[in-house]
């Protein structure tokens, strides 16, 4: 069944633990099973997410960045949250503004670095940019452009574990636009029917490039799309990491145990344009303060405050940290060559 | 040795692989408990069962992604497109997806998309098409036309372990007209053990194969219209005029050198394939000779392909559209006389 409000599973369990823990309400975020040190690495996460595009940015105002440059500003929690969920032999596969979910797999900010800025010392060598790229060792598929396509490449990922028996969980990630192509359709259904282990996150975040959800589609919440395909829908507050990660981890789970797919739509906003060039002069300014109000490192930050799982010290010493080490990284990529030219014609082939 | 159909060479040459790989399967339209509309799968599901003969929804473009997906994870995943003309409907997957994704990110996608191709047998605009100069246009996969027994059986067993993504593009006019012998026997009752995965027969993808030698005048051809090329040279034999007919086999990569070989002996060059004429496969390998081997050139190179019309159904006009060896004879003195 479809949760369709926007109290689904992963919130209920809110006034049970209010109780025992009033002041984390404050920021309104969800239970969590998670301890301390999860909870940090998680804010650890969210925070290199938004500060490894902080740089980008600069680099692409210095020029340096060939191409266009995507941020997933705002969209933190559900990157962040939902990667947590899963399990070393787990295989991901993440889009554009997916920064947050690939920092989680292992992927080092110097390889977003020299994607962005077309390195030879980039992971795809300069064939491809941004986080176009992916790695079978750490679990990860890398996207194309056209949306939906992964969903029936994921969906081909779990089917295929299941075939190798490897337990392993097929996580990929779609907008609200890109539930409207055939392949969303297409994937979803082959991969409810087969009854593999995926996880499709449908971050519903206001906006595909200038057009609204409302031009997308006639409903309101994507979730409800899942009862077509006879899988759970569940919708989330995506700008909540720990609503976000409680809620991937029980469809995890459902999949692990041979339950089949599960659908997930997390409510978010996009903060700023399609890309770094598109200043979003189409959003209505007031939605950007409300979602402003709403930011997901922002609230984390008060949970973990108010419910004394950090200090504002340890908080503080996370960004110092982040900072040096983007430091080096940046420094790292900067210094990588640009890739021989003859690399251009090599390749097309695997041998 | 016992001669077998195109048909049952392409079931042999699936199955001998399933047997001697588990990581090769089948995902399809019907593929399993029908045994695909023209039989070409039959028994495959009661031999290998359903976790590896895959019936899946009418989802072209869902079947493509989860073979990619399946083959990033290690499988050696075989689509059968019903008929081939519905993989358009998977185009992106296998344009965008598949074709470029070793280039990109060095992830190599090893799997077989096949289907019956062709026409000569009524099925009209949507059963009929020829859809390799979509895709010769696309970097990264490789597309074979096998025209021989022999071939249908030794390109997929290639294609199904070759590291790429391989489009199999079978006749469905060869299906049961051809028959000849394996060079390995076949294996089509249950019960029987697969020959060792190294028994040979293997064709090369990437090679074309000289069908016929002659001293005069070249025809390059693929496919149906092997066959065609091979009864006009014997036609035009009683006249005096010997025809060589190289059967390219793949057209993706194309064999060049062979290509280039045949100019040189004949100097004068016919390319005949079952495709709209612009933007041809045809067109592919004219451009070649024009520009590598224009010295050897003594007469324009020809082509002779379908009207760029889709495919009419009435039997008046689907002759009218499709080459045949009155055309080619035709087209032959022709240049012959150049």
């Amino acid at each position: 069944m479809a949760r369709t409000t926007g109290t689904g599973s992963a919130r209920r369990p809110r006034a049970a633990r209010s109780a025992r823990a009033p002041k984390q309400e404050a920021a309104g975020l969800a239970a969590t099973e998670l301890g301390p040190a999860q909870q940090l690495e998680l804010y650890r996460f969210m925070k290199l997410n938004r500060m490894v595009e902080e740089r980008l940015g600069n680099l692409y105002r210095q020029g340096k960045v060939v191409g266009g440059l995507y941020s997933s500003r705002g969209q933190e929690a559900t990157s962040v949250g939902s990667a947590y969920a899963l399990a070393p032999q787990d295989f991901m596969g993440p889009l554009i503004r997916n920064l947050g979910s690939m920092l989680v797999r292992g992927v080092k900010p110097r390889e977003v670095m020299m994607q962005y800025m077309a390195k030879g010392g980039s992971p795809t060598g300069g064939k491809d940019g941004n986080t176009h790229f992916g790695d079978v060792g750490r679990g990860l598929v890398a996207p194309i452009s056209m949306l939906g396509a992964l969903i029936p490449v994921m969906a081909g990922v779990a089917l295929a574990g299941k075939m190798q028996g490897r337990d392993l969980v097929a996580l990929t990630y779609i907008g609200d636009g890109g539930t409207s192509t055939g392949d969303f359709h297409e994937g979803l259904n082959l991969a409810a029917v087969l009854n593999v282990p995926l996880v499709v996150i449908a971050e519903h975040n206001g906006y595909a490039y200038s057009t609204p959800t409302s031009r997308q589609m006639r409903i309101k919440d994507i979730a409800v799309r899942a009862a077509a395909y006879g899988i759970p829908g569940e919708v989330v507050d995506g700008n909540d990491v720990l609503a976000v990660h409680a809620v991937t981890s029980q469809a995890v789970e459902r999949a692990r145990a041979g339950l089949g797919p599960t659908l997930i739509e997390a409510k978010t906003f996009r903060m700023k344009g399609h890309a770094e060039h598109d200043d979003a002069g189409y959003v209505p300014p007031e939605l950007f303060e409300q979602w402003r109000r709403r930011d997901p490192i922002e609230r984390f930050e008060r949970h973990l405050l108010e419910g004394g799982v950090a200090t504002a010290d340890e908080l503080a010493q996370v960004a110092a940290a982040i900072d040096a080490e983007l430091v080096a990284e940046m420094d790292f990529a900067l210094a990588s060559p640009m890739p021989p030219p003859e690399r251009a014609f090599e390749g097309v082939y695997a041998t | 040795m016992t001669a077998v159909t195109y048909l049952e060479a392409i079931r042999q040459a699936m199955w001998e692989e399933m047997e001697n790989d588990p990581r090769v399967f089948l995902l399809g339209q019907d593929v399993g408990t029908y045994g695909g509309p023209f039989r070409v799968t039959a028994g495959m599901l009661d031999r290998f069962g359903p976790e590896r003969v895959i019936d899946t929804p009418i989802s072209e473009s869902a079947m493509v992604g989860a073979a990619i997906g399946a083959a990033i994870l290690g499988m050696r995943p075989v689509v059968e497109m019903q008929f081939i003309d519905f993989i358009s409907c998977a185009f992106n997957q296998i344009a965008n997806f598949a074709g470029p994704n070793h280039y990109r990110w060095g992830q190599p996608v090893p799997l077989v998309i096949r289907g019956p191709a062709g026409g000569n047998v009524h099925g009209s605009a949507f059963h009929s098409q020829n859809p390799e100069s979509y895709f010769q246009h696309t970097p990264g996969l490789k597309i074979v036309t096998p025209g021989t027994v022999a071939d249908a059986y030794g390109l997929l067993k290639a294609a199904i372990r070759d590291p790429n993504p391989v489009l199999y593009f079978e006749h469905k006019y060869l299906y049961r007209r051809l028959k000849d012998e394996l060079p390995v026997a076949p294996n089509l009752e249950p019960g029987r053990e697969a020959p060792p995965a190294d028994a040979g027969g293997l064709v090369p993808i990437g090679r074309a194969r000289l069908a016929r030698p002659g001293r005069d005048l070249s025809v390059v051809t693929y496919g149906a219209m092997l066959h065609v090329a091979l009864e006009a040279a014997e036609r035009l034999a009683a006249e005096g005029i010997d025809l060589e007919v190289l059967d390219l086999r793949t057209v993706k990569p194309i064999d060049e050198e062979a290509v280039l070989a045949t100019v040189r002996k004949t100097n004068k060059v016919l390319v005949l394939t079952e495709e709209q004429l612009s933007g041809s496969v045809a067109g592919e390998v004219a451009a070649r000779i024009a520009e590598r081997g224009f010295a050897w050139l003594d007469g324009p190179v020809h082509r002779l392909c379908c009207p760029d019309t889709p495919v009419p159904y009435s039997p008046t006009l689907e002759e009218a559209y499709l080459p045949n060896v009155d055309k080619l004879a035709a087209r032959v003195r022709e240049l012959a006389s150049y």
